[in-house]
């Protein structure tokens, strides 16, 4: 009986519903992205509609921009269905569309045509964009200065704290010389070294590479020798059943083993390089994005320095992407890892 | 079947080996006091015989086996297989723990492929990695990570990681204690007929009395710990056995006996 009743109820309910959940499902598929759309070109129209306070040449290519987007997140969530993956990304992320016009268009009216924040210290996004378009030369050289001091760095740093880690978690003897110098020098933050690093070693360079192999290195070796510590015994046992020699031991059984471990610690060691990268910078270097920093501050460029921090974040979050992309190729084995 | 399993050892020069087990005793040492585990055992297997130790869980039955692996050396007596003495490991003598212990980090295939690396043949011998998965019966999982296979399908892997080497004597810790009794079952008639098939002596540690009665063609029955042998039975009946088997029956009720567990049965 009841089965009867519920399919009466369901077939004289459904011409009623039928418009209601087609413009629902519309609503939720594209609505975000027509609010999108429109925060959009209210950011766009705040910076044509007002004149600036102050004198910045982008304003208007700033807003044509804003225009555009807003077309795109229209027509690309509308027709997401004709764009493939791409249209399916948009649709995903339009709520951070909206929630990132919204910011832009406060920023917009809050710095460049009312002043509420004061002017040097807050910057409007033309300002940043003209940085990005003026300075680039300059700013580029800082990246790649950056990049190159950063790798070289924490390679040597990753490189060197792996091999200790694994010595001293193999190697009794190692073990034993290793383990108190660590322990002595270890903790030590690694910027406390850079006034004598700065005399000792030939060139600010290097000195700096230093800084930041060691600011990785302790990382990376406690991790690992705590991760070939941890290798259950049982593991060893198994392999010398089956023939294996101690080199085996250590490349195919200890080392594996222990990667899940090398990683946090490759992840802690990026995470204190990039502090000593940007002080040394500040203090030593004079290339560099923490040098662009320092500069920029020298002369009040306030805009300049926004920029640097937003490419400094860029890079930063790709190194940390790059690792965790690394990583999760190496560690397929591991069932749920944090995704990034 | 001994007969048969011994002509089978002589046709095959790599099947089984004989294992001569002479007065050991060993003892651990636990703060500074010497805990014996094994006093004065002495147990001689002939080639291609099926043996199972019995006896209660504690007692060092697995000491024993870790010993004869040659994972450890004895504090008194020798172990011998075929007459040179047992000093360190060697894949001749493949040990399947109660844990499959697979490596995580390596497929099916390559933990399969373990040994043959470990010893640097694996090269020239990749077909011997796919012809042990196909005797378990797992080829099809080949790429599978340990993480995704079932605790018998674990089993079954650590079984083949152990055949691909061709042992002479397959060492078997409690293999199928944390199966499921279904699983298990299958397992034993699984590990009879490898054993039938390739002629290896093996040595099967076990707490479970009717286990070792369906499986092995001689039981070693085991005292508390320091172990030392307490009875040493044949089991004279032809494979497949059969679990209501009145003989068999019999049999267990007297080992139960001598464990000390016939007021329950």
């Amino acid at each position: 009986m009841s089965t009867y009743s519920l399919s009466d109820g369901l077939a004289s309910g459904a011409p009623r519903l039928t418009r209601a959940p087609l413009l629902a499902g519309w609503l939720k598929e594209s609505g975000a992205g027509v609010a999108a759309s429109a925060i959009w070109i209210a950011f766009g129209l705040s910076c044509l509609w007002w004149e600036d306070v102050g004198d910045w040449s982008r304003t208007r290519s700033l807003g044509i921009a804003a225009f555009i987007i807003a077309a795109v997140a229209l027509f690309g969530t509308v027709g997401a269905d004709y764009l493939g993956s791409a249209g399916r990304g948009l649709r995903q992320r339009a709520p951070w569309l909206v929630a990132l016009g919204a910011f832009l268009t406060l920023w917009e009216v809050a710095t460049a045509k009312f002043a509420w924040l004061p002017l040097p210290f807050f910057p409007p996004p033309q300002a940043i964009i003209e940085v990005y378009t003026d300075d680039l030369p300059k700013l580029l050289d800082s990246v790649f200065a950056s990049v190159r001091l950063q790798l070289g760095g924490y390679l040597i740093g990753a490189a060197v704290g792996f091999l200790t880690g694994v010595s001293i978690g193999w190697s009794r003897a190692v073990g034993y010389w290793v383990h108190p110098v660590l322990r002595f020098i270890g903790p030590l933050p690694a910027t406390a070294w850079l006034p004598i690093a700065f005399f000792t070693f030939p060139s600010s360079w290097s000195a700096s590479t230093f800084l930041i192999a060691l600011a990785t290195g302790f990382p990376v070796t406690v991790l690992t020798w705590s991760g070939v510590a941890s290798v259950s015994n049982a593991y060893y046992d198994v392999a010398r059943t089956l023939g294996a020699k101690s080199s085996f031991l250590v490349l195919k059984v200890a080392i594996p083993a222990a990667l899940p471990h090398v990683f946090v610690g490759l992840f802690m060691g990026l995470g204190s390089s990039f502090a000593v990268l940007v002080v040394a910078e500040m203090i030593g270097v004079k290339a560099g994005l923490g040098w662009y920093l320092q500069w920029a501050q020298g002369w009040a460029a306030y805009a300049n320095m926004y920029a640097a921090l937003i490419v400094m974040s860029l890079l930063c979050s790709g190194a940390i992407t790059l690792l965790f992309a690394i990583r999760d190729r190496l560690l397929v084995w591991q069932k749920g890892t944090v995704k990034w | 079947m001994v007969a048969a399993a011994l002509a089978e050892a002589i046709t095959h020069p790599a099947a089984g080996a004989a294992l001569d087990i002479e007065q050991v005793s060993h003892a651990f040492d636990i703060d500074g006091a010497e805990l014996p585990v094994l006093s004065d055992v002495s147990i001689s297997v002939e080639p291609g015989e099926f043996v199972a130790l019995l006896g209660p869980s504690g007692c060092g039955k697995s000491t024993l086996l870790r010993l004869v692996a040659g994972l450890d050396r004895p504090k008194a007596g020798t172990l011998r297989e075929d007459e040179r003495r047992i000093r360190s490991p060697h894949p001749s003598r493949v040990v399947v723990f109660q844990d499959p212990t697979l490596f995580p980090w390596r497929s099916v295939w390559d933990n399969v492929a373990l040994g043959l690396e470990a010893q640097g043949i694996l090269k020239s011998q990749r077909h011997r990695v796919d012809d042990a998965l196909d005797l378990v019966g797992l080829a099809a999982f080949r790429n599978a990570y340990p993480h995704q296979l079932s605790g018998g399908m674990a089993q079954r892997v650590a079984l083949a990681r152990a055949l691909v080497n061709d042992p002479r004597i397959l060492i078997l810790d409690e293999p199928l204690g944390k199966l499921d009794s279904l699983t298990r079952i299958t397992m034993q008639s699984e590990i009879v007929a490898l054993w039938q098939r390739k002629g290896f002596t093996t040595l099967l540690v076990t707490h479970d009395a009717e286990e070792a009665l369906v499986l092995a063609n001689r039981v070693f029955v085991f005292s508390e710990r320091p172990a030392r042998v307490k009875a040493d039975i044949r089991v004279d009946r032809p494979y497949p056995r059969h679990r209501g088997d009145p003989y068999l029956a019999d049999l267990r009720r007297q080992i139960l006996g001598l464990l000390g567990l016939d007021a329950t049965w």
